[in-house]
């Protein structure tokens, strides 16, 4: 048999994988190795694979994820800091054939907008919230956010969280899972392969459940983010994998009944 | 037995080196080039692409989205 040249392999017609149409060509501008871009691109094959792009409408949040609509083509609205889930409320029940999301960092969902994420996720609105958690307000500069581990340096708390003074970080995903009117709340993460696979199969599993109109969905996905806490990429998903996962684990919070 | 095999194309101009497919690639195939792209960082690239089994798991964890895979089947 004659030894295949990789040249050979390079054609159209064995394609395995490419990115997604979706995604536009603009070089992101998140840091190397950020969990960031590996969700965007995530988000971007379900929405072509289900044909949505004519039909979604995203809300950008305030965070380093703020000029996302540069790098996903579909519409998208800019929230205030923290607003972006009653901006999709109002977006959702104007147009209900839409298909919504919000794309919500820790610094975003956590904080400042702790009180739209609780009510919209109180009245089941038909969303979807994507919750990008990387313990860190990455984009000003690594300062202490709600869900920094106890124990964790920032750039605020230096010699790491003190839980006496600061209080604990706060689990968001398993509090809205208490409320009534979400249906689907779970928490992944983008380090392997297995985890990003993992993910856009609870999008897919999200867009199916906000087409049945059953409730607000939470996606909660546990980040790294290597220049806020001073790592290289490969170091950040190590100690994420050692410190986050044991406080935040990965898995189905609540599903619905089928 | 059918063995499947695979060619990785990395936009370099693009690549980060973040080394996330580095590290998560199962056969050793990709490695950081010892220069630099355009923007200055140490680009990922098939350093032994006759072990590639075009699996995937590279393109699959790379943030930027810079990797296409294509594979085939062999004998």
């Amino acid at each position: 048999m004659a030894e295949i040249k990789t040249n050979d392999i390079i054609k159209p017609e064995n394609l395995a994988y490419k990115k997604s149409s979706v995604l536009t060509d603009n070089v992101m501008h998140y840091c190397p190795g950020c969990g960031h871009g590996t969700a965007h691109r995530v988000l971007a094959e379900v929405i072509e694979e289900e044909g949505l792009q004519g039909r979604t409408v995203g809300i950008t949040p305030v965070g380093c994820s703020v000029l996302m609509y540069n790098y996903i083509d579909v519409d998208f609205q800019e929230a205030a800091h923290g607003r972006a889930p009653a901006l999709a409320t109002a977006v959702k029940r104007l147009m209900p054939d839409r298909f919504v999301f919000t794309y919500q960092g820790d610094g975003d969902l956590a904080a400042i907008g702790t009180a739209e994420t609780i009510h919209t996720c109180n009245r089941g609105e038909n969303i979807l919230i994507l919750f990008i958690n990387n313990g860190i307000y990455g984009m000003t500069g690594g300062q202490m956010a709600p869900t920094t581990l106890a124990g964790m340096k920032s750039s605020t708390s230096p010699y790491g969280r003190d839980v006496s003074m600061m209080g604990s970080p706060i689990k968001m995903a398993d509090i809205v899972a208490l409320l009534p009117g979400t249906c689907y709340v779970t928490r992944q993460s983008v380090n392997t392969a297995g985890g990003v696979r993992k993910l856009k199969r609870a999008i897919k599993k999200a867009v199916e459940y906000q087409n049945d109109r059953r409730g607000t969905c939470f996606i909660e996905v546990v980040s790294n983010c290597p220049s806020g806490w001073k790592m290289t990429p490969v170091e950040s998903n190590k100690w994420m994998e050692e410190n986050m996962f044991p406080f935040y684990p990965l898995g189905d919070i609540k599903v619905p009944a089928e | 037995m059918a063995k499947i095999k695979g060619a990785v194309v990395v936009d370099k101009d693009r690549c980060k080196g973040c080394e996330v497919c580095v590290v998560t690639c199962p056969t050793q195939t990709l490695a950081l080039a010892g220069e630099v792209n355009a923007k200055g960082y140490h680009y990922s690239y098939a350093a032994y692409p006759d072990t590639c089994i075009g699996c995937a798991n590279c393109a699959v964890v790379c943030p930027d989205g810079v990797i296409t895979v294509y594979k085939i089947k062999v004998g």
